[in-house]
């Protein structure tokens, strides 16, 4: 009962994140900027989630492979998002700047 | 760490960027992969029939046989060195990913959009690939600065705002990944 409970929030908190996430990537003003709300959604996002998961499993195989899961995501979910700035760079896309930064901005 | 062969002068003459021969041990570094690869099965499926275990122990073999033959057996593919220090690096980790969470959250569902981004280039102290790695991946983690660009002794992140990018700057997670990353 406590656990269903404690399992709800964390899977509510979880969700709650990745519509902040989503949100966050609809109103913020170019890629760079979205790249962060992005992490939300596959760091405290899919983190709560798996955590709500793993109280409603029981003690064994399946909560091992969740936490091998949230190891996963530690590793790919870095990696891509890492790719994708990176490679956005190399095209030669310029980050957005806030309007009084922008007349300083002679270096990078 | 004790015991580790620590004339590493010749880093860099005696290959590209980062290689290092003195942390070659094959056999260590294949005996804790041939480990890991058993644990994985077993956890993975469940099973216990001589079938499926025999397939296991032809999976295993396979892939052990694959390592070898792409020369995967060291530091940097098994990294067995760092796996008790990033162990105790963990919950640090994650305490700064949550506080980070909680910022951006803050910033992105602010009445008024209070965002000043930057882009700007920040020493590393790393000196091995994997530790760079660790670090790079540990800056795009926490949410409000992603990692951008990595080059010999610098990192190039992308901050949301200010908060975020002195975060990094002050180098608090650079020195604790390099403790984890240890002598190598």
């Amino acid at each position: 009962m406590v656990l269903d409970v404690l399992s709800w929030v964390l899977l509510l908190a979880g969700a709650a994140f990745v519509v902040i996430g989503a949100f966050g990537m609809w109103r913020l003003p170019d890629f760079y900027t979205r790249l962060h709300p992005a992490g939300l959604t596959d760091t405290m996002g899919a983190g709560l989630i798996l955590l709500g998961l793993l109280l409603q499993s029981e003690a064994g195989l399946v909560a091992i492979k969740l936490l091998i899961i949230a190891v996963f995501l530690l590793f790919t979910s870095p990696t891509t998002g890492h790719a994708t700035a990176r490679a956005a760079l190399a095209a030669g896309l310029r980050p957005w700047q806030a309007k009084e930064n922008r007349k300083e901005q002679g270096e990078t | 760490m004790a015991g580790r062969n620590t004339d590493s002068d010749g880093d860099d003459a005696s290959g590209g960027p980062g290689y290092q021969t003195p942390g070659y041990r094959p056999i260590v570094h294949g005996a804790g992969l041939c480990l890991a690869l058993i644990a994985a099965w077993l956890l993975f499926s469940g099973y216990f029939q001589p079938l499926l275990l025999g397939l296991g122990a032809a999976s295993v073999i396979f892939c052990l046989w694959i390592a070898m033959r792409m020369d995967l057996l060291d530091h940097e593919g098994v990294p067995l060195q760092i796996t008790w220090s990033a162990l105790l690096y963990m919950p640090w980790l994650f305490l700064e990913i949550i506080k980070a969470n909680i910022d951006v959250a803050k910033h992105v569902l602010a009445p008024t959009l209070r965002i000043a981004p930057s882009l700007f280039d920040a020493p590393i102290s790393q000196k091995t690939d994997l530790g760079q790695t660790l670090y790079a991946n540990s800056i795009t983690l926490t949410p409000g600065t992603v990692s951008v660009d990595l080059e010999p002794g610098v990192i190039r992140v992308h901050a949301l705002h200010p908060g975020a990018a002195s975060g990094v700057l002050e180098g608090e997670m650079d020195k604790r990944v390099t403790a984890v990353e240890g002598d190598v």
